[in-house]
């Protein structure tokens, strides 16, 4: 065969060097750019935890609740999370094993579990994220913009609202515009004044005021009694209960704001990964893919699938564990 | 799919009679990892100090997270998105690609993030009044 005979059979069309569907490859380009979007607002929380290394919050202290249990358990739930979403990956990857099989029934009863495992995780996740914004202990911000925490003397964090002194009488009413002015509104008042804060802080002997600097063991840095008094005073201006997109009591406002985004851009990925997997599972249960003799849109789907949890094992690291 | 998959993982030390079996190794292994994982994190505080020394910027620790995840996104896409069985073209043509971008990003946000950190730290600029 001579070079043009060869080059011919090349380049003239009808050659696959991929070896792969036309469909297949472009899920898997769509992936490279969604992975490219999400690395790109990971890194965006990298730059900012960076910028403000020596006073992030720390993972291990924000999320530590389990659904109907008290007490203090870091990490386990949303271990739990990843296990449910990495079982759910199973589940898909069997359901295309039985495709390449044609097993309809299989596949059913697969691709059925792997829509559970997706909607437990978008449960927990929304559990996670009401947990997150309800907050835990309340915290004091500065007019800087950062955040005072309250510990006893034992290093053990206290809650504002046991500490806060409330007199009824001192209580401001909300503004709204039923009792007030039509055209104008107030958003939701703190829980406390500072008045009331600082006067039970000074009720409290044995409460000291905790910053957000990281010291050299990586712990946050415990005041005076004498030091948290003035820090207080001078550079109190709102008490905080929880976090949102304005004000965080665990630390920087940032990383509420990257949480809520980056983990609300994944949670909004597994949405539509169960949408499009409940689509699959009734095409697979009316038999159009049996009539067709081919499984490749569950194939096609699973890709994305695994792709949502391929992005959660980064998210747990970087949100989590680092 | 037409071809035929590759049963063998960790470059043959374990292989695996059939498709499903090799799924199930391999949600094992995804499963140890998580758990050491969760296990460091957990008992993060009690660790003995070489976890703690400094290696290139950051923790020993944190390499060491960083390092797991990739392992298990390793895992995750060869055997389960099934990038082991596809062609050496459409391997490189993801992969290389992805990676090259993304550690490309990341040095440059977090060099520049180190500067800015230094900027203030050093009290050139004040940001807490």
């Amino acid at each position: 065969m001579s070079t043009a005979v060869a080059e011919g059979k090349t380049w003239d069309g009808g050659n696959q060097p991929l070896k792969a569907s036309y469909g297949k490859m472009m899920m898997w380009f769509f992936i490279v750019s969604d992975a490219l979007t999400f690395s790109g607002f990971l890194a965006a929380y990298g730059f900012s935890r960076f910028k403000f290394i020596d006073s992030w919050p720390i993972a291990d202290e924000v999320f530590t609740h389990i659904p109907f249990f008290h007490g203090n358990y870091p990490m386990i739930y949303v271990a739990f999370m990843t296990f449910v979403l990495i079982m759910s990956s199973v589940t898909m990857v069997l359901a295309v094993d039985a495709g390449h099989h044609l097993n309809k029934a299989k596949v059913t009863f697969y691709m059925f579990l792997t829509v559970i495992g997706g909607l437990i995780f978008v449960g927990s996740q929304a559990w996670e994220w009401a947990t997150f914004i309800k907050g835990d202990y309340g915290a004091v911000q500065t007019k800087g913009g950062n955040i005072l925490q309250f510990v006893d003397t034992e290093g053990h964090r206290v809650a504002l609202r046991d500490i806060a002194v409330v007199d009824g009488h001192s209580q401001r009413v909300q503004h709204e515009r039923k009792n007030g002015l039509w055209f104008v509104s107030e958003g939701t008042l703190p829980p406390y004044t500072m008045e009331q804060v600082i006067h039970g802080f000074e009720a409290n002997k044995n409460i000291l005021v905790r910053t957000q600097i990281l010291n050299e063991e990586g712990k946050k840095t415990v005041l005076t009694r004498a030091e948290s008094l003035k820090q207080l005073k001078e550079n109190g201006k709102l008490a905080v209960e929880g976090a949102n997109l304005h004000v965080n009591e665990y630390g920087s406002p940032l990383f509420a704001d990257f949480f809520f985004f980056i983990t609300g851009f994944h949670g909004f990925h597994v949405f539509s990964g169960v949408i499009i997997n409940i689509i699959i599972f009734f095409n697979v249960v009316l038999g159009t893919y049996e009539r067709r003799k081919s499984y490749e849109m569950v194939e096609k789907v699973g890709l994305y699938w695994h792709f949502v949890d391929l992005v959660w094992v980064f998210v747990f690291t970087f949100f989590y564990l680092v | 799919m037409a071809h035929a998959h590759k049963l063998e993982i960790f470059r043959g030390l374990v292989k695996f009679k059939s498709v499903t079996q090799k799924i199930w190794g391999v949600l094992i292994f995804l499963t140890i990892i998580t758990a050491i994982e969760v296990v460091l994190g957990i008992y993060k505080e009690s660790l003995p100090a070489v976890f703690m020394s400094q290696v290139l910027g950051m923790k020993l620790l944190n390499w060491i997270f960083i390092i797991l995840t990739i392992v298990k996104a390793y895992y995750i896409t060869w055997d389960f998105m099934h990038m082991r069985d596809e062609t050496k073209g459409l391997r490189r043509a993801v992969v290389w690609i992805t990676i090259f971008l993304i550690a490309y990003l990341v040095f440059i946000l977090l060099q520049e993030a180190g500067y800015i950190f230094d900027v203030y730290d050093k009290g050139y600029i004040k940001r807490d009044f």
